[in-house]
């Protein structure tokens, strides 16, 4: 189990001060320049050392993903693109960092930004989560009149931050999405290549990351890349904020170590499954986009991307959603396909189409108005629509149902049978 | 100008107030010149809070306009963002949160109890213009599940009784406390946290 003295996030509840003398207190923005000191190609090095991988659901190496820009910086300016457009159902992590650490985010943006030669970041926020923005920008505020950012700061390394705001849509999460959003347009995502590397915010070497893959480098460079990567299993490491949600005795937000067996996370942490262990029906473990996986598998997965991935789902965003045997299966995953459908941009014709039809028909099968042999049509659906796309939006929409079929067919076939409809196709 | 099928009036003009006038210039200084495009957002918003909290096309023209965009452009952006209300909306627009986590935590009830207190059905607003109920897509607080946002504030943890007593609030003109309902900091676990509890050094 993970000590509190290898905890990153030290005020994830918000009991103590946010602000920078209490950030000051907790360690941050201690040492900043010699960190900066180091240079960029140590910094990545570190980072890549310290095995972290993207926060925000892909799981790509963070210090990798910077290693991609150019290393000269050229004609075209550099920028590091925060991703804080936290969206995906089950998903609640980055709100806590930004309204009660956001000074975590705040340094780790202007090291980030530094390896990856940017002096203008932008943070990418939901619009939904205004009290966050305001948190967020009081510590920006704090950092610049501290000198710690901003124009001929103390750290010798010009940084600008600042926040923008989304206005509702999910599909920004995506990151050429919410580039694009950025630049003043429709969140529609962009075909790659060109990646964002070479080619992002207005044309221009950009780096998108996730809020906590930022918030964490700080701690990463002052403790050292082997420190972090300690933690959690090879592949796997660090530590990670759970958000828990659904049928626990106790929904929470907690930061644990990489690789936790998932039972373990939900008992120690959330009071256990409503009703006992005994009582589980399935747990989405990495948010929405994640398949479903039933209690079976529960009992052994640890929380990381490999196990989870053996498992026949993903870490996702570490999101836990826990269903117990009262759960209606098919209502909560026709919710989800309801979700995919709404937030389809539209512009990929498999996607646009095939989420609403999705939807339809798992909404008939909910009320067992469906055929039986709909039940092939529809994973064969979900296979038309996964790998034929420009974003992973059209794969989000297909790999909850999938998870259904894959798990729960019987109770689809039942609900079928006993509207006694027939099976034979018209 | 009433399009045909709008069952609400368009006003012929907008301007932004003083105040916002320099909110702008100070949003439109985050970005780089010549793109200053990627103001629209935060304009739009800032339109639409000056405008009774939604967005009538003269304020999407009047900010096409400002930006040197095509007023298609403005309109597009202002119809692909659900924040954005291109039509009237209700004083306190309460937004019921019913995906997958608060569904699981009995956003059910919670919704109902909406309809009930406000007689209106999602997508209504009351006959006295106070209240706008709409279903919403997760806001990003599933922890504290079910949760619904009323204006800028999050209101967690709720059941049906704690959401009725959030409105009642609201109707009396007062502003209920937001954040968890039931007692509840923020996310720690109920009864209190499981980490971050060792003595420090």
């Amino acid at each position: 189990m993970l000590h509190d003295r290898d905890r990153i996030f030290t005020n994830l509840y918000g009991l103590k001060d946010p602000g920078l003398v209490g950030a000051r207190a907790r360690g941050d923005w201690d040492g900043t320049k010699a960190l900066l000191a180091k240079g960029r190609e140590a910094i990545i090095e570190e980072v890549k050392a310290s095995g972290l991988r993207g926060r925000g659901g892909a799981g790509f190496s963070t210090g990798l993903k910077w290693s991609f820009m150019p290393k000269e910086i050229g004609e075209r300016p550099h920028y590091l693109v925060i991703n804080a457009d936290e969206g995906e159902p089950g998903t609640c992590k980055d709100r806590e960092i930004m309204r009660h650490d956001p000074h975590k985010l705040v340094e780790g943006a202007l090291l980030s930004g530094f390896a990856i030669g940017a002096h203008v970041s932008y943070i990418y926020i939901r619009g939904e989560f205004y009290r966050e923005t305001e948190a967020l920008q009081r510590a920006i505020d704090e950092a610049y009149a501290a000198k710690l950012i901003g124009p001929d700061n103390v750290h010798g390394w010009d940084f600008d931050l600042y926040v923008h705001r989304g206005m509702g849509a999910y599909i920004c999460g995506e990151e050429t999405a919410l580039i694009e959003s950025l630049e003043g347009k429709k969140g529609q995502p962009r075909l790659k290549p060109p990646f964002p590397a070479n080619c992002g915010l207005y044309g221009c070497p950009s780096t998108v990351n996730n809020v906590e893959s930022i918030a964490v480098v700080p701690e990463i460079l002052r403790r050292g890349g082997a420190w972090f990567a300690g933690i959690g299993r090879p592949n796997n490491s660090g530590t990670k904020i759970f958000a828990i949600s659904g049928h626990v005795e106790k929904p929470c937000v907690v930061e644990d170590a990489m690789s936790i067996p998932l039972r373990e996370l939900i008992e120690r942490h959330a009071g256990g499954v409503r009703g006992g262990w005994d009582n589980l029906l399935a747990v989405i473990p990495g948010g929405s986009s994640v398949p479903v996986i039933p209690k079976s598998v529960c009992n052994s997965a640890l929380m990381d991307f490999d196990s989870l991935r053996e498992a026949k789902s993903s870490l996702g965003t570490a999101a836990v959603i826990v269903m117990d045997q009262s759960t209606d299966i098919v209502r909560a995953i026709t919710r989800l396909a309801r979700f995919y459908a709404h937030e389809s941009c539209g512009q990929c014709t498999p996607c646009r189409e095939g989420s609403g039809w999705m939807y339809r028909v798992l909404s008939r099968l909910e009320t067992g108005q469906g055929r039986i042999d709909e039940i092939d049509m529809l994973e064969e659906v979900t296979r038309q629509v996964e790998g034929h796309t420009i974003c992973a939006l059209g794969d989000a929409a297909a790999w909850p149902i999938q998870g259904l079929i894959r798990h729960f067919r019987p109770e689809l076939e039942r609900r079928v049978a006993a509207r006694g409809v027939s099976q034979v196709a018209v | 100008m009433t399009p045909t099928g709008q069952d609400f009036a368009q006003p012929d003009d907008f301007e932004f107030t003083a105040e916002n006038k320099a909110r702008a210039q100070a949003i439109l200084a985050r970005y780089p010149e010549g793109r200053q495009q990627s103001a629209v957002m935060p304009l739009l918003d800032l339109a639409q809070r000056q405008h009774d909290g939604w967005l009538p096309r003269a304020a999407m023209d009047y900010v096409a306009d400002m930006l040197g965009m095509p007023p298609i452009r403005v309109y597009e952006v202002a119809s692909f963002y659900t924040m954005y209300n291109r039509r009237p909306i209700g004083k306190h627009h309460v937004q019921v949160c019913t995906n997958i986590a608060c569904l699981l935590r009995g956003s059910d009830d919670v919704l109902h109890a909406c309809k009930d207190k406000l007689d209106v059905e999602v997508g209504e607003t009351t006959e006295d213009g106070q209240f706008t109920l709409s279903e919403v897509e997760c806001l990003g607080a599933c922890s504290n599940a079910p949760m619904m946002q009323i204006g800028d504030d999050y209101y967690e943890d709720l059941d049906a009784e704690s959401a009725g007593r959030v409105l009642d609030a609201l109707t009396r003109g007062e502003t209920p406390t937001p954040g968890p309902q039931n007692g509840r900091r923020t996310c720690e676990p109920m009864g209190g946290p499981t980490t971050l509890v060792e003595e420090e050094s």
